[in-house]
């Protein structure tokens, strides 16, 4: 079986396609819109309105850039304040001309520097999360690649959440983790099954949908699976009334980690038991 | 606390049996406690008048039952979903034990205390963090907890009080712990939108997750003097950018000079500003509908 730090290598790779990639391979006819109207253009957060047949879609995508230069201009993938609430701000649009909305997420997280807190890294996230879960228009939120903590989160209130096999989801970095466990980073591969972060455990654990096959690095093929399945749930999620479709989204995240636990718990005990007779 | 003591604190005892610090009475005297930020041995009356404030106005972190006391009319709470608490469902390293020393040292069974009470005769449904409990991070049950209150609050058409201090999400309790964010955020919204007060206090430490959902969505944010209050701890951003973050970093006043906060409340003075706001926001229009 799979490692789950071979996912977490396979996430950070750097040959694999980043988020712009994927609004380009799904969409068609990408139109960039930039600015958070309040402060900067942050460029690990590309957004703005495509095609998929006829239909326009607000689409979003945290982007790490393809070389150094490109890296460093947009910070590797880790958006400051200004990107969540540029995304924000897109989507609020989308809601506002019933266009449904699509965000590729692949972020390591949240940046985390002296500016970003200080213009309220936490006040954006904290504000996208209670917007976007009452936000009038289908969402669908796909992770493509590293979905770093509450810095993905913010980007991935959704009505659906998709995952690519080799994605990965977490509550902390596996060398976080490792750092608070054993004070030892190297240690991340042990940290990272321990977190359950795989794309195969997450949606276990019910906060992912669907998992996308890479196809063995078929790119072309992945993004138009995914461009079909898009489709598919634009015409289930274009059926509901805003009403529905926002109470169906509050119960889709009502129902993550509602005691009694799920049958999940049920192995995580017999697990931990087992663990015991080990040590 | 001298760097030299930090070094000796056993490493190990936290990771394992994560205990809290010792009690104050067990520190340098019987009668005193010694204040981090002047230095002096405060005596225990002194501290326990001022609101576990030192007079020169440290605010020492409070245990939860001390403080809904403090905040609250006398006998006027009454604790809801008490009976839920977390379990090792992940089978994660050390999490079970953890928990199980930490139902024992605090006599509480989670990180978070929820409840109905009145406030200077102003009623609201309150939720109070415990600094004690792992830190006041938050899992799949202080979401539910909080997540309930705010629902409950809602349909009783309730202002909601909320005290936080936490280290931000429960690693223990993985991808889960991070959906927590969304869940209390949405039952957050949910309350406001059908019109409902909801006051955020923010006290030492609140960090990661808890900072990026329900403590920064109060109608009105206060936060006690002192206070750091973020996203990234300081340590891990000295680490990312390579540069230290100035001295004042990410505490109270700085949030308040950025916008971040409405206020900062001493504790002496939080009762009558929580219970003037409570006042000021009850409900009296008459078409109000609620929901």
């Amino acid at each position: 079986m799979k490692k789950a730090y071979d996912c977490v290598r396979a996430a950070r790779a750097k040959d694999r396609p980043t988020g712009l990639d994927f609004i380009g391979g799904v969409f068609s006819d990408f139109l960039e819109l930039h600015g958070d109207r309040r402060f900067a253009d942050d460029p690990s957060v590309a957004g703005g309105i495509a095609m998929l047949g006829d239909t326009p879609f607000t689409v979003i995508a945290t982007e790490r850039g393809k070389n150094t230069r490109e890296r460093i201009r947009r910070n590797f993938g880790a958006p400051h304040p200004e990107g969540y609430r540029k995304a924000l701000r897109l989507l609020k649009q989308a809601e506002k001309f019933h266009r449904p909305a699509v965000l590729f997420v692949d972020t390591s997280g949240a940046f985390c520097g002296i500016g970003a807190e200080e213009r309220g890294q936490g006040q954006a996230i904290a504000e996208n999360l209670m917007e976007l879960s009452a936000l009038r228009t289908p969402i669908l939120s796909i992770l493509i690649g590293e979905g770093g903590s509450g810095g993905a989160l913010a980007l991935a209130v959704a009505d659906e959440v998709w995952m690519l096999e080799n994605a990965v989801y977490s509550v902390i970095s596996p060398e976080g983790c490792a750092g608070i466990l054993w004070r030892d980073a190297k240690r991340a591969p042990e940290a990272a099954e321990n977190l359950k972060l795989t794309a195969a455990d997450v949606h276990a654990l019910g906060v992912a949908e669907r998992v996308f096959p890479e196809q063995d690095g078929n790119w072309a093929g992945v993004w138009e699976a995914l461009a079909m399945a898009v489709r598919q749930w634009y015409d289930k999620a274009s059926a509901l009334s805003p009403e529905e479709l926002i109470e169906a989204r509050y119960q889709r995240l009502r129902a993550m980690g509602t005691p009694p636990a799920s049958a999940g718990a049920e192995t995580g005990c017999a697990q931990n038991e087992e663990r015991a007779e080990t040590e | 606390m001298p760097l030299g003591l930090r070094f000796r604190k056993p490493k190990n005892e936290l990771e394992q049996g994560g205990r809290p610090p010792a009690r104050p009475a067990e520190r340098a005297s019987e009668m005193t406690r010694k204040c981090p930020d002047c230095g002096k041995e405060i005596p225990l009356g002194v501290l326990w008048e001022g609101g576990d404030t030192c007079p020169c106005g440290h605010c020492f972190p409070m245990r939860v039952r001390r403080r809904v006391a403090f905040l609250t009319d006398p006998d006027s709470f009454t604790e809801l979903f008490g009976a839920l608490e977390s379990r090792d469902f992940l089978g994660f390293p050390g999490y079970a034990k953890k928990l199980r020393n930490l139902r024992e040292s605090t006599g509480e069974r989670e990180a978070v205390l929820c409840g109905e009470a009145r406030i200077e005769g102003h009623a609201c449904a309150l939720f109070v963090m415990d600094p004690y409990f792992l830190m006041g991070s938050m899992g799949t049950v202080v979401g539910e907890k909080i997540a309930r209150l705010f629902e409950y609050a809602a349909q009783k058409r309730l202002p909601v009080v909320g005290c936080a201090v936490s280290g931000g999400a429960r690693m223990q309790e993985g991808i889960l712990s991070l959906m927590q964010m969304a869940k209390t955020s949405a039952a957050v919204k949910r309350h406001g939108d059908g019109g409902n007060f909801y006051l955020a206090l923010l006290t030492d430490p609140t960090m990661g997750g808890v900072t990026a959902s329900f403590a920064m969505q109060g109608d009105i944010i206060l936060a006690e003097p002192g206070a750091t209050v973020g996203f990234a701890g300081a340590r891990v951003v000295e680490q990312t950018v390579r540069k230290k973050p100035p001295a004042d970093f990410q505490k109270a006043e700085v949030l308040l000079a950025h916008g971040f906060a409405d206020a900062i409340v001493p504790r002496a003075g939080q009762r009558r500003v929580v219970a003037s706001l409570l006042a000021i926001h009850e409900r009296r229009r008459p078409d109000e509908k609620g929901l």
